[in-house]
């Protein structure tokens, strides 16, 4: 059954949804906070993930920690090069400082009933496909 | 008992325990052979909201739809926060980040910090200069600079630092940039006007 095998992404979602609220990564405030460097939380939500994130795809690439039915889990590189992931990635902290919110954030806030965060999604879903539009004509 | 509970479902999580969940996020979409990266929604609502007459978007989008669950599940994770856990849930920022907030008029009081500031996300606000680059500018270079730069802080910061990828380590100095230059330097002026 196709519902079944969706059914646990879903479940994965929930907990990212409420991992949001409980870690206050979720708030405009503690974005606000991090890039004034006036309080360390964020700065250890994102080290303590980014640290055991290493160690487990490190014990991933080893075989050590399998997947689903045994099976090996494998990573993709991300292309070479420095100009997108540059400008792109300034582009899009201009827009995480002033809207406090990365895309995942987006999906929990309009859940928990604030509708305004449905027009930053709109703006969101234009501004990637303004990127559609112009991916030919920009420096990758 | 009681102390799980009280640390799990009444209190807000401490910091190494929250990047501990984001890990055993990561950690569960990786068994199940996907990955961690929630701005690639962004780019398959497109594509489904008929953005197909654009190359960009006219790919497989019916391989995506695992990953619009997970937004989904995300929304539902915040509709049960809400109305199960917490509906009233403040953020415990710090007295120096009150003062700063302060003097670009934004006055909030220590304890009763709600998770944006209500006065500029709202609708009546929508229509003004500085409602439509809260959310419809700073919407707009979101989906822009994550798609341009092949992820956001799921995508880059968490999977792609974690698998030592020198081009999200690229990415995520780009995003500290513009936070930095953006909170510092632009945001200051936006308020003023």
């Amino acid at each position: 059954m196709k519902i079944i095998r969706f059914f646990k992404y879903a479940i994965i979602g929930i907990l990212f949804g409420i991992t949001m609220f409980k870690s206050e990564a979720i708030s405009w405030f503690r974005i606000y906070e991090m890039f004034k460097f006036q309080s360390f939380h964020m700065y250890g939500i994102i080290g303590t993930s980014v640290i055991s994130g290493m160690i487990l795809v490190q014990l991933m690439k080893k075989d050590k920690i399998k997947g689903f039915h045994q099976k090996k889990i494998t990573f993709k590189d991300k292309t070479m090069g420095w100009k997108r992931y540059l400008i792109g990635g300034l582009i899009f902290g201009l827009g995480w400082g002033m809207g406090g919110a990365c895309p995942g954030p987006i999906f929990v806030l309009i859940g928990s009933g604030y509708s305004i965060f449905i027009v930053f999604m709109l703006s969101a879903m234009l501004g990637t496909f303004i990127y559609g539009v112009l991916k030919d004509s920009l420096p990758h | 008992m009681n102390a799980i509970y009280e640390f799990l479902i009444v209190n807000p999580w401490p910091w190494w325990f929250s990047g501990l969940m984001i890990t055993f996020i990561m950690y569960l979409l990786l068994f199940f052979g996907k990955s961690f990266g929630m701005s690639s929604n962004l780019r398959t609502m497109c594509s489904i909201g008929g953005g197909r007459l654009v190359d960009f978007f006219k790919f497989d989008w019916k391989a995506q739809v695992w990953n619009l669950v997970v937004a989904g599940g995300a929304m539902l994770g915040g509709f049960i926060f809400i109305y199960c856990i917490n509906p009233n849930p403040t953020v415990d920022i710090s007295p120096e980040t009150i003062q700063s907030l302060k003097e670009i008029n934004i006055n909030v009081t220590a304890g009763q910090v709600s998770h944006f500031p209500k006065e500029i996300f709202n609708w009546d606000n929508l229509f003004t200069f500085q409602g439509v680059m809260f959310i419809v500018v700073s919407g707009i270079l979101v989906g822009f600079g994550t798609r341009y730069a092949g992820g956001c802080t799921s995508g880059h910061a968490i999977s792609g630092l974690s698998n030592l990828q020198i081009p999200s380590l690229i990415a995520v100095v780009g995003f500290f940039a513009g936070g930095l230059l953006m909170v510092n330097f632009i945001l200051p002026y936006i308020m003023k006007l």
